[in-house]
């Protein structure tokens, strides 16, 4: 027996924006206790930003520097791989744009403990207190998206499922209108976030039990030798399944998202919605091809149902909606259940699969980009209350103000995936890789991934209705009377709307270097 | 070697366009003199290119150019134009400067003699600028070689087109809009499918159109392909049953929107027919034949009897339309040399014809306000001029000989009648019970002549201005190419027919079926 306890090794150096993230969080926790009130906002919000352009520029340099990982770092605890790491771009940059929204004035409430309406709540607003642990918990949420689709066991992927969600849950409740909605959006996020959690957290004991291991890998190696049908596997399986496919909000677990994201201070759904959907698609797609790679048949026809589920659940609800935020939120399902069609598209042959993996990364960097972009035009449509979100107060908004309105019609093409805009080739992509496994011989799906396409193809005829009702409401109708105004953006929502634009519309016309880097990331597929 | 013409043709509507947006405000008179100036340009570049045109062998495709766009794809920025593509091209050329002369004041506000509101004040620039980006897309949509580029311009087409109806139109505008997008967009996905699934299935990495030609063996999969793209160019053409938002989109639609509408967007339908579904799917084109032919039929004389029950004039051309396209997509499943020719002549005379139709029928409509047959009477008393040439274009949409439809329509029903395809007769059937429309062609149109120019001369319409200037520019030329294609059809046939001869080659080389059987009658 040796009693010397071996120091585990950590690549500092690889997880350098993952630390980075995290210690600026720290940092910003404490200047929230030892800064005076009138200075913390001019701390946190360089603090914030600087930590997370810091971050995006050492993936930057992992990347260019040729150092990108070919074995799990950490002892095995995270995998930073290409996939991760153009991940982690994503998310960085993604958040970088929605923290330049949460900037802006106005979203968030002076004393979230204040009961709404009360005397207290007036007297916050009056002093002109505002919560800056807002950014604090950001930080915390975007090092948790790092940590989600990077984690190479189980246990360090609940770890960073579990630092993700809990700042958004608070975040959730901290909107300055309409509070009540906000505070049960937070709370319902919150139990229906903790059920899931618990489903995947058992999920992993089964699966446990089964393997004898949480590592992703050592899972995968247990397969080849136990019994396949063995059902610690298969309910483990079944368990934390939900747990991923619930923070997509695939159908049937997508209850929680329109009330969420409409309750929600829009800056924080447009983080949700694009940062949250990416490192979840991320860890989905590391558990299901790199631990239950060998499953394929059993998975597969499950994810299949819930893919045309989801797909269609979203498109069809969406059209009823009419609340903006709720509508976008029912988009955001549909979209999911595109993603989920790349999920399925795995090949024998790990070219293919590297073909699937560049599709599901295109798809979510033009995604994110472009529902950020949507979301920062929703706070610039505004009532004296507040956004105004219902759709009919957004009628004639083409004649009020046509360029905000032509943007935005831009950005709902884009969801609807017209050619010449970056979601065309995003759809295109995925559903080729779908075909493409379709025909590939011998595969346990066959002419049900066509199916499956041509399902996708119907639903994004449906969705393309309402995105479509939306572009009639501002441009083919006459404005109300007292319509909405049009608050003057700040430079920073300006800014994100314009980056927005131009990648929706470069991408759209030029794919070909988004591609090639999303290939380039994906050819060495997932470490194990 | 890579020819420019084609690139810079695409090109300087898109740089017309974005000057016209980017005019300043209140500039709304610039704004149609540069789109005017700008799509007389192009059709001038359009005459000088199809003067260099030869029909010679060698290269299918002329003023070829070919870049790579997305190599993760295979996908090519590749343009070139045979026979068809060139006169389809020459056509929007031909069109779109007078739809701009004919829409000069549809944005401003139309008012009609007694006030009534045409069509309500809107932004100019916004309509000219995306009239041009339309321009720009037709040319591209007909110029594609390759099958991606393609697919891209058929959808991108729907969007400026659904902002011209949708924020120019009628009274029901918004409704007619979104029934033509969803229309078209539901098949265009479906076309998307089948456009993945033939790069997928051929394997070669690439979607050049000349490549692909022959790269699809298997007939189970030529069909499953074949249908994709057929569904989104009948929908498209459109053909009976999936016509219905035709008639509400062209009704609705500013007449200039309409012209090109009808005339040059849904011919893309019937090109995509003849290029894509017969020569990439050739034994899966065969086996569908009786039933599209059986749907082409049914579309020509369904649109033919509709067509003769409307009170709305617009609506009339549309169904005239539909019967029309049910003459080209029988031309062009009839396999034969003669039927086809006549059906890709029939693309670029129609267009002339429903275009000067609609054209005259929008005049009589800006002066009265109202599109209903009944709400005029007599209108040759008073607007001699304009009266004339709503004769003339209504002549040329029932096939007057002497006027350039006719030489189409009978060659499409000749080649049709004789064509060796299929030995069971069920051809001359068709092309028998097809001339039963130029019989209601006479009735649809001369009802809607008598009831609207003859007769008793209504009170509002005694108060009518005949035709400006302006109007006369609009409709003299396309009355002028009526009457000299339909003497002297000649120049385009000749670069139709090498086109044509290549395409059945194409249908023919993959499947002796149809070469055995035509000689063995």
């Amino acid at each position: 027996m040796n009693n010397v306890i071996e120091a585990p090794t950590i690549e500092y150096g690889t997880l350098a924006p993952l630390l980075l993230v995290f210690a600026a969080a720290v940092v910003g926790v404490l200047v929230e206790a030892f800064a005076p009130r009138y200075l913390r906002r001019s701390i946190q919000v360089p603090l914030t930003l600087l930590s997370l352009v810091g971050a995006f520029a050492l993936v930057l340099v992992t990347v260019v520097g040729g150092g990108v990982p070919t074995e799990p770092v950490a002892m095995g605890a995270l995998a930073v791989d290409g996939p991760a790491l153009f991940i982690w771009g994503v998310i960085l940059v993604l958040s970088i744009v929605c923290v330049l929204l949460i900037n802006d004035e106005g979203h968030f409430v002076a004393s979230a403990a204040s009961v709404p309406g009360s005397a207290d709540e007036e007297e916050a607003e009056r002093a002109g207190s505002a919560h800056t642990e807002v950014y604090p918990l950001a930080l915390f949420a975007v090092g948790g998206m790092l940590m989600f689709p990077a984690a190479n066991d189980l246990l360090t992927m609940f770890v960073g499922l579990e630092v993700m969600s809990l700042p958004l849950y608070l975040l959730c409740g901290l909107a300055r209108r309409r509070r009540l909605l906000s505070q049960e959006a937070s709370l319902k996020y919150f139990l229906l976030g903790a059920f899931s959690s618990a489903f995947f957290l058992y999920g992993i004991a089964m699966l446990y039990g089964y393997a004898g291991t949480v590592s992703l890998a050592g899972i995968g190696q247990a397969m080849t030798t136990g019994a396949a049908l063995d059902p610690l596997l298969l309910i483990g399986f079944a368990l934390a399944g939900v747990g991923l496919l619930f923070k997509i909000g695939a159908a049937p677990f997508q209850a929680w998202k329109p009330d969420v994201y409409q309750g929600a201070p829009t800056p924080i759904t447009a983080l949700m919605a694009s940062g949250t959907l990416v490192a979840a698609v991320g860890a989905l797609l590391r558990v299901f091809w790199v631990a239950l790679g060998n499953l394929d048949w059993n998975w597969r026809p499950v994810i299949w149902v819930i893919a045309a589920l989801t797909m269609i659940v979203g498109a069809v609800l969406a059209i009823t909606q009419t609340d903006i935020k709720r509508m976008l939120a029912y988009s955001s399902i549909a979209h999911a259940g595109f993603l989920l069609v790349g999920v399925m598209a795995t090949y024998s042959a790990a070219e293919g699969n590297a073909v699937s993996l560049q599709a599901i990364l295109f798809y979510l960097l033009v995604y994110g980009i472009t529902t950020v972009g949507a979301f920062a035009v929703v706070t610039l449509v505004r009532d004296p209350g507040g956004e105004a979100n219902h759709l009919s107060r957004w009628a004639g908004l083409g004649k009020r103000s046509p360029i905000l309105a032509g943007v935005f019609a831009f950005f709902l093409l884009a969801f609807a995936g017209i050619p010449l805009t970056s979601g065309f080739f995003g759809k295109y992509a995925v559903f080729t890789a779908a075909l493409g496994s379709a025909s590939e011989a011998g595969d346990s799906l066959g002419g049900w991934m066509t199916g499956l396409v041509v399902v996708g193809v119907i639903a994004s005829a449906i969705a393309a209705f309402f995105y479509v009702r939306v572009i009639v409401l501002m441009f083919f109708s006459e404005p109300a009377a007292d319509g909405p105004a049009i608050a003057i953006p700040s430079a920073g929502t300006v800014a994100v709307i314009a980056v927005s634009l131009l990648v929706t519309v470069g991408v759209g016309l030029y794919p070909e270097p988004v591609l090639d880097l999303a290939q380039q990331a994906a050819s060495g597929l997932f470490v194990r | 070697m890579s020819s420019l013409w084609l690139p810079i043709l695409m090109a300087v509507p898109v740089l017309g366009a974005i000057v016209v947006a980017l005019l300043p405000k209140g500039s709304d008179k610039l704004a149609k003199q540069v789109t005017l100036l700008v799509s007389l340009v192009v059709l001038a570049l359009t005459l000088v290119m199809a003067f260099q045109f030869t029909g010679a062998p060698g290269d299918r495709f002329k003023f070829a150019a070919t870049y790579d766009w997305i190599p993760s794809f295979g996908v090519h920025f590749g343009v070139g134009v045979d026979g068809i593509a060139l006169v389809l091209i020459a056509l929007s050329a031909v069109l779109v400067p007078i739809v701009v002369l004919a829409s000069w004041h549809d944005a401003s506000g139309v008012k009609a003699a007694d006030g009534t509101v045409v069509a309500p004040k809107r932004s100019v620039k916004t309509y000219f600028s995306l009239l041009l980006v339309l321009e720009a897309m037709m040319i591209g949509v007909f110029a594609a070689t390759d099958i991606f580029l393609f697919y891209v311009f058929f959808e991108a087409m729907l969007i400026p087109m659904y902002f011209m109806i949708g924020s120019y139109g009628g009274a029901q505008r918004s409704y007619a809009a979104v029934k033509f997008l969803l229309y078209s967009l539901f098949g265009g996905l479906l076309m998307l499918v089948a456009v993945i699934g033939l790069y997928v299935v051929a394997g070669k990495g690439t979607f050049m159109f000349p490549e692909l030609v022959g790269a699809i063996q298997d007939p189970v999969t030529q069909k499953w392909l074949f249908a994709g793209f057929f569904i989104a160019f009948a929908i498209k053409a459109p053909l009976w049953p999936v016509h219905t938002w035709l008639p509400d989109a062209a009704a609705q639609a500013p007449a200039g929107a309409a012209v090109l509408l009808v005339g040059v967007l849904d011919k893309v339908g019937t090109y995509g027919m003849l290029r894509f579904c017969l020569e990439l799917f050739p034994d899966a084109a065969k086996a569908f034949t009786m039933p599209i032919i059986v749907l082409a039929v049914i579309s020509i004389i369904y649109g033919a009897i509709v067509a003769i029950g409307q009170t709305d004039m617009k609506r009339l051309i549309a169904y005239t339309s539909i019967s029309h396209f049910g003459f080209i997509v029988m031309g062009v499943f009839a396999m034969s040399q003669v039927a086809q020719e006549g059906a890709a002549l029939y693309m670029v005379n129609h267009g002339f014809a429903t275009g000067a139709l609609f054209l005259a029928a929008g005049f009589l409509i800006a002066r009265r306000g109202s599109p209903h047959i009944a709400d005029y009477g007599g209108a040759q008393k008073v607007t001699p001029l304009l009266a004339g040439f709503f004769l003339v274009a209504g002549l040329a949409g029932l096939s007057l000989p002497g006027l350039s439809s006719f030489v189409s329509e009978f060659m499409v029903m000749i080649g049709t009648y004789s064509s060796p395809a299929f030995g069971s007769g069920a051809l001359t059937v068709a092309a028998i019970v097809s001339a039963l429309a130029v019989i209601l062609a006479a009735v649809y149109i001369l009802w809607m002549v008598q009831r609207t120019l003859n007769g008793p001369t209504a009170e509002p319409v005694k108060a009518f201005k005949d035709l400006n200037a302006r109007e006369v520019w609009v409709l003299a030329p396309l009355v002028a190419l009526i009457i000299g294609f339909g003497f002297f059809p000649k120049p385009l046939l000749d670069v139709i027919t090498p086109a044509v001869t290549s395409t059945l080659s194409n249908v023919q080389v993959d499947n002796p079926a149809i070469a055995e059987k035509g000689a063995g009658q």
